[in-house]
């Protein structure tokens, strides 16, 4: 085997959700936090990190990302999924996300150096009233960004041609199905949640959570300018929900997903014919019949209730501690009407992940299953 | 030079030309804010902005890449309109047509890419806001204005997605239109459903539940293709225009574009 090949190798191995999930969630928290987090050798050690937010150290790594990316694309099955002209613009998402989400958090350290310095910060560098004229100054802008628009679309649109397969036909269902791509998230929580859940209340709690935001968010610092230190938890919040839980969830669902939705690591060919076993198990059954080696129990409160105790205390008994011991600043600033309902969009946007590692590597189908009342989960 | 400096002096010197345009050359600080003012369009925008705030870096201009990306699909929306039928028998073959029989057409690809496009630059934008707090009081209602476009987005892409009739689209619709059938209380497979009943007969069934009414069918037919078609072409763009300049003109109202107070 080539070194080439041993590498597609080691990539596939570590693209097993789990494994890429775990990597991707540390990469997140060690880029967003360089030496903030956790005990003290792990500050020291991911401390360097902190290089990332120089605009030179960032260049050279969206440099080299960009030639492994290219050199990637030799291999057949990874051109194969990534040059489909619908997921062209996927991967360019990828380094668009990347680069902004990378921006803004550098813009923000950069105001909160200034003030250490003494320094008024970028958007309160003004000269007279601060104020300028529409016309010509932003029309230009808007202008000038157009045209480029206009440009970089055309040349888009004739270099990638927009894709056209077979004729519509209701009794041949491709392998695999997928929803347009910036449903794919969505269509991944279908996995580990029941319809009802994932494809009708979850989606309904992420426009309410979205909507939900200012009126939650009291933090009266950080209005109108890029800044890191004053809103860490609030920024860390939404780019774990909008980098991880979305944008990580569509590269899975576009990328990762082949035939039967069985996972494939980029550089695996997509084998219809992949063996999987399915050896989902529900949490009762781990409990009534591996540890206490008895039949099911008929009624479902009983089967369920260690499940249903689990279920609860997370739902209802944790946000009440919460408040007493780790939020206590934020209910005593919140109010318990705004506390309990962030508290809820948290946790039930951490009990996807949550949700997700259980599946990948216990097998765990539903902590709670009641199909008698639609209640899975 | 001098011919052409002569005939664009003496345009601006007819009378069409100060019926259309009410205020002189833009020379002047005067004239430059009555060309803000006395224009539809450009009255969105206030007559003074923050210099701080329309930096690129500032803003990236994504809410105005977004906007301008609308319009780039309103306009070629509005031509492949003019070659398409949205009819089982048609659809396919006119595309098909536009592809194969329409030297250096472009329209088609305009129209997806840039539509794949404003999905991408909605969510930048949204991140930008986030990212500046430009959310914050007084700023709260039109960031759920905002919110609803960008669900809007999605579903101008989602019924768009269904038009071509090929496989792709049939399936993605099928697939993204399948959770319906959930829906508690409206989706004869939701939670609920059962319960809705009189005497032995179900109230929701497969007949006429969430899903049916998306899709004008049980399953994606003829009838979705028709209602997909007009939600896409009319319904969706009609509500998102207005929403689009309740939005821009909050942005006016709220302060302008956000800045350190």
């Amino acid at each position: 085997m080539s070194a080439v090949d041993s590498i597609k190798h080691v990539v596939n191995w570590l693209s097993e959700p789990s494994r890429f999930f775990v990597i991707t969630v540390a990469a997140f928290f060690v880029a967003l936090f360089p030496g903030e987090m956790g005990p003290g050798w792990l500050r020291r050690l991911t401390r360097p990190v902190l290089a990332i937010y120089r605009p030179r150290v960032a260049a050279a790594m969206f440099a080299v990302i960009a030639v492994l990316f290219g050199f990637a694309c030799l291999d057949p099955n990874f051109r194969s999924i990534v040059g489909k002209p619908d997921n062209v613009p996927i991967a360019g998402m990828i380094f668009l996300v990347g680069f902004f989400v990378w921006f803004a958090v550098q813009q923000g350290r950069r105001n909160d150096a200034l003030k250490d310095a003494g320094q008024p910060i970028v958007e309160k560098r003004e000269t007279g009233d601060g104020k300028v004229l529409v016309w010509p100054d932003l029309v230009y802008i808007e202008f000038i960004c157009l045209i480029l628009w206009c440009i970089f679309l055309v040349a888009w649109s004739i270099f990638l041609k927009a894709p056209i397969e077979e004729p519509a036909n209701p009794s041949k269902t491709p392998n695999p199905s997928k929803a347009p791509w910036y449903f794919l998230g969505l269509q991944e929580m279908l996995v580990y949640y029941d319809p009802w859940i994932a494809g009708v209340l979850l989606p309904g709690l992420i426009i309410v959570g979205l909507c939900a935001i200012p009126y939650i968010d009291k933090n009266p610092k950080g209005s109108g300018y890029y800044t890191f230190r004053e809103r860490k938890p609030e920024i860390a919040i939404f780019l774990f929900g909008f980098v991880v839980l979305w944008v990580w969830l569509i590269v899975i669902g576009t990328f990762f997903r082949g035939p039967n939705q069985n996972f494939f690591g980029p550089f695996e060919y997509w084998d219809a014919h992949k063996l999987v076993p399915l050896i989902n198990i529900d949490l009762s059954q781990i409990i009534w019949v591996k540890l206490f080696g008895v039949a099911l129990p008929k009624n479902p409160l009983v089967r369920e209730c260690f499940g249903l105790l689990l279920v609860l205390a997370y739902f209802v008994a944790l946000p009440p501690l919460l408040a007493k011991t780790w939020l206590k600043s934020y209910y005593e600033k919140l109010g318990p009407a705004r506390f309990h309902i962030m508290v809820f969009l948290m946790l039930t946007m951490i009990a996807l992940p949550i949700k997700m590692m259980l599946r990948w590597t216990l097998n765990m189908h539903y902590l709670v299953t009641m199909p008698e009342f639609f209640f899975n989960i | 030079m001098a011919l052409l400096k002569k005939l664009w002096e003496y345009t601006r010197s007819t009378q069409v030309w100060n019926s259309i345009f009410r205020h002189g050359p833009t020379d002047n600080a005067r004239n430059r804010g009555l060309a803000v003012l006395t224009n539809v369009f450009l009255h969105l925008h206030p007559v003074k902005v923050r210099r701080s705030g329309i930096r690129l870096r500032f803003t990236w201009c994504m809410g105005g890449i977004t906007f301008f990306l609308f319009l780039v699909e309103v306009a070629t929306g509005l031509l492949l309109m003019f070659y398409y039928h949205p009819t089982v028998d048609y659809a396919y073959v006119d595309i098909v047509d536009l592809r194969e029989q329409v030297p250096l057409g472009v329209m088609r690809e305009l129209h997806r890419w840039g539509a794949h496009a404003m999905v991408i630059t909605v969510w930048l934008h949204m991140l930008r806001v986030f990212m500046t707090g430009s959310y914050k009081p007084p700023r709260e209602f039109n960031w759920n204005v905002g919110v609803l476009l960008l669900v809007l987005t999605l579903l101008l892409s989602f019924t768009g997605y269904l038009l071509p009739w090929d496989q792709l689209a049939m399936w993605a619709v099928t697939v993204g239109s399948n959770m319906a059938r959930a829906t508690p209380f409206l989706g004869h497979e939701g939670p609920g459903a059962s319960l809705l009943k009189l005497g032995d007969i179900s109230l929701v069934h497969a007949g006429n539940d969430a899903r049916f009414a998306l899709l004008a069918g049980r399953f994606v037919g003829a009838g979705a293709l028709l209602r997909f078609y007009v939600l896409h072409c009319v319904g969706i763009p009609v509500v998102a225009t207005i929403l689009m300049a309740v939005h821009f003109w909050r942005v006016r109202k709220d302060g302008g574009i956000s800045g350190p107070v």
